[in-house]
């Protein structure tokens, strides 16, 4: 079973436990509605996008309304270091959730209680709670921007406010700060590094690069990021090796993007909607 | 303080090329450990009517995080105590006398046509030109940034919430950037 931890930008959307489905331009979960534009809808959207092809697998979701305060991120963890020794997950995917160093260390100690480890993926805010903590060796994968990158990169940063890089990007660095990440042991065992071009990386070393297809009007568009680290959370869990599910979803995300044929005001649900018909052509042939 | 002194006598002392000193116009930045300094510092400095510009640090400081303060140099003195006085002194007073020393600019605009997008750091807000409503927002993977979004998407430029008052993080204060200039463009 996928299941994906993440946040709603709604305060009022109660802490939620159950399957998600996609109806439309919403996601449904529990009889609740949310509208897909970005953050962990954006990701629980591709990953149902690609279970069309990839076929039906369990998808749970655990999902709290936060808008930043940390008010929502602080119930789900508290009921995730509670409840995840029970669950049986195969692939856990942490998101968008206000990082707290104390909070993030209870829930690593309640994923090494499952009965059977899961590949263990993070990104946004609880990556960085991953990183603060020290403890991000203990990930299978992490899918940062590249002014993420230069977070984990800085041996130095307690926090991303402390980082030079981080909002602006040093894109021209990137091999330069994936090697500095690993040294220091602040990288996950893998690292999908997105943006301009999508950097493949194991154990510290880049094993690809993914630049094309590349639509311009997908710079401006929110949530293109989302939807890639749901296609690799996808791709895992149907049994792909990481590396080779960062490949292929670094390929689909951008693939989904040019048959979109998007402008710049185009919405990520989009991108979304052509998820299948990439991810069926990009498995058909991987040199696509 | 005799440094301090003479490193300004210096600086007074230096002549351009066409022998016309304007030291009214020389520049200085303020480097901070962190940018959650660096918004209390321009806040605080703003406030008490200091005109004073956030921007980027340039590529021959290594210290400091991704925002530095540009100020006129001839204020070094009296800016630099009020910052102490108010519990915000910075890591670094350096004056810009060389191009590596020239903060950079945190704007960058993109023309697609119909739409217009200005990026503030990491944070990138689109327009329809012809209507003005904002059609995208992306960029940054703070615990903010889909609230944002949701807030400030398909709203008129002008109407839209500031993301300086609803936004919680860094990114949100680079949108509250981006907005701003996309105001300014506009207007």
């Amino acid at each position: 079973m996928l299941l994906i931890v993440g946040t709603v930008p709604d305060e009022t959307f109660p802490l939620t436990v159950g399957p998600a489905v996609l109806d439309g331009a919403d996601m449904i979960v529990n009889g609740i509605r949310v509208p897909v534009n970005r953050g962990t809808p954006a990701l629980v959207g591709a990953v149902l996008a690609a279970c069309q092809v990839l076929g039906s697998m369990p998808v749970e979701t655990a999902l709290v309304g936060d808008i930043g305060t940390g008010k929502g991120s602080r119930r789900l963890y508290e009921h995730l270091s509670r409840e995840l020794p029970g669950m049986a997950a195969t692939t856990l995917a942490f998101h968008y959730l206000q990082p707290d160093v104390d909070w993030h260390n209870k829930v690593l100690f309640a994923v090494e209680e499952m009965e059977k480890r899961p590949v263990l993926i993070a990104d946004a805010g609880f990556m960085y709670a991953a990183k603060m903590s020290g403890q991000a060796p203990s990930y299978d994968l992490f899918t940062p921007d590249v002014g993420e990158l230069s977070f984990l990169a800085d041996e130095t940063a307690p926090h991303p406010f402390y980082t030079r890089g981080f909002i602006l990007h040093q894109d021209n660095n990137v091999p330069d700060l994936i090697a500095r990440a690993h040294e220091y042991r602040n990288g996950a065992r893998h690292l999908l590094v997105k943006g301009s071009v999508d950097y493949v990386v194991a154990d510290g070393e880049i094993t690809g690069q993914v630049s094309k297809p590349a639509a311009e009007a997908m710079e401006a568009m929110g949530g293109t990021g989302d939807t890639l680290t749901g296609l690799v959370c996808a791709l895992i869990e149907s049994g792909k090796s990481i590396p080779e599910a960062c490949r292929i979803a670094a390929r689909v995300n951008r693939m989904a993007g040019e048959y979109a044929n998007p402008t710049p005001a185009s919405q990520v649900m989009d991108i979304i909607l052509q998820i299948p018909k990439a991810l069926a052509r990009v498995l058909e042939d991987p040199n696509t | 303080m005799i440094l301090v002194f003479k490193r300004i006598s210096r600086l007074f002392n230096r002549l351009p090329k066409n022998g016309v000193r304007k030291v009214k116009d020389d520049l200085g930045i303020l480097v901070f450990e962190n940018t959650s300094e660096v918004i209390q510092a321009e806040n605080f400095l703003k406030s008490r009517g200091w005109e004073i510009k956030v921007m980027g640090p340039p590529p021959g400081i290594q210290s400091g995080c991704d925002l530095v303060i540009q100020f006129p140099l001839i204020e070094r003195l009296m800016l630099t105590r009020q910052l102490e006085e108010a519990g915000l002194p910075p890591l670094e007073v350096v004056p810009v006398t060389h191009p590596l020393l020239k903060p950079v600019d945190l704007f960058h605009t993109k023309d697609f046509g119909d739409y217009l997008m200005v990026r503030a750091a990491n944070m990138k807000l689109t327009i329809e030109k012809k209507t003005k409503i904002i059609v995208n927002i992306s960029g940054g993977g703070c615990p903010d940034v889909p609230y944002l979004a949701r807030e400030m998407v398909g709203r008129h430029l002008d109407e839209a919430p500031r993301p300086g008052k609803i936004g919680h993080t860094l990114c949100g204060y680079a949108l509250e950037l981006a907005h701003k200039e996309m105001i300014h463009q506009c207007s």
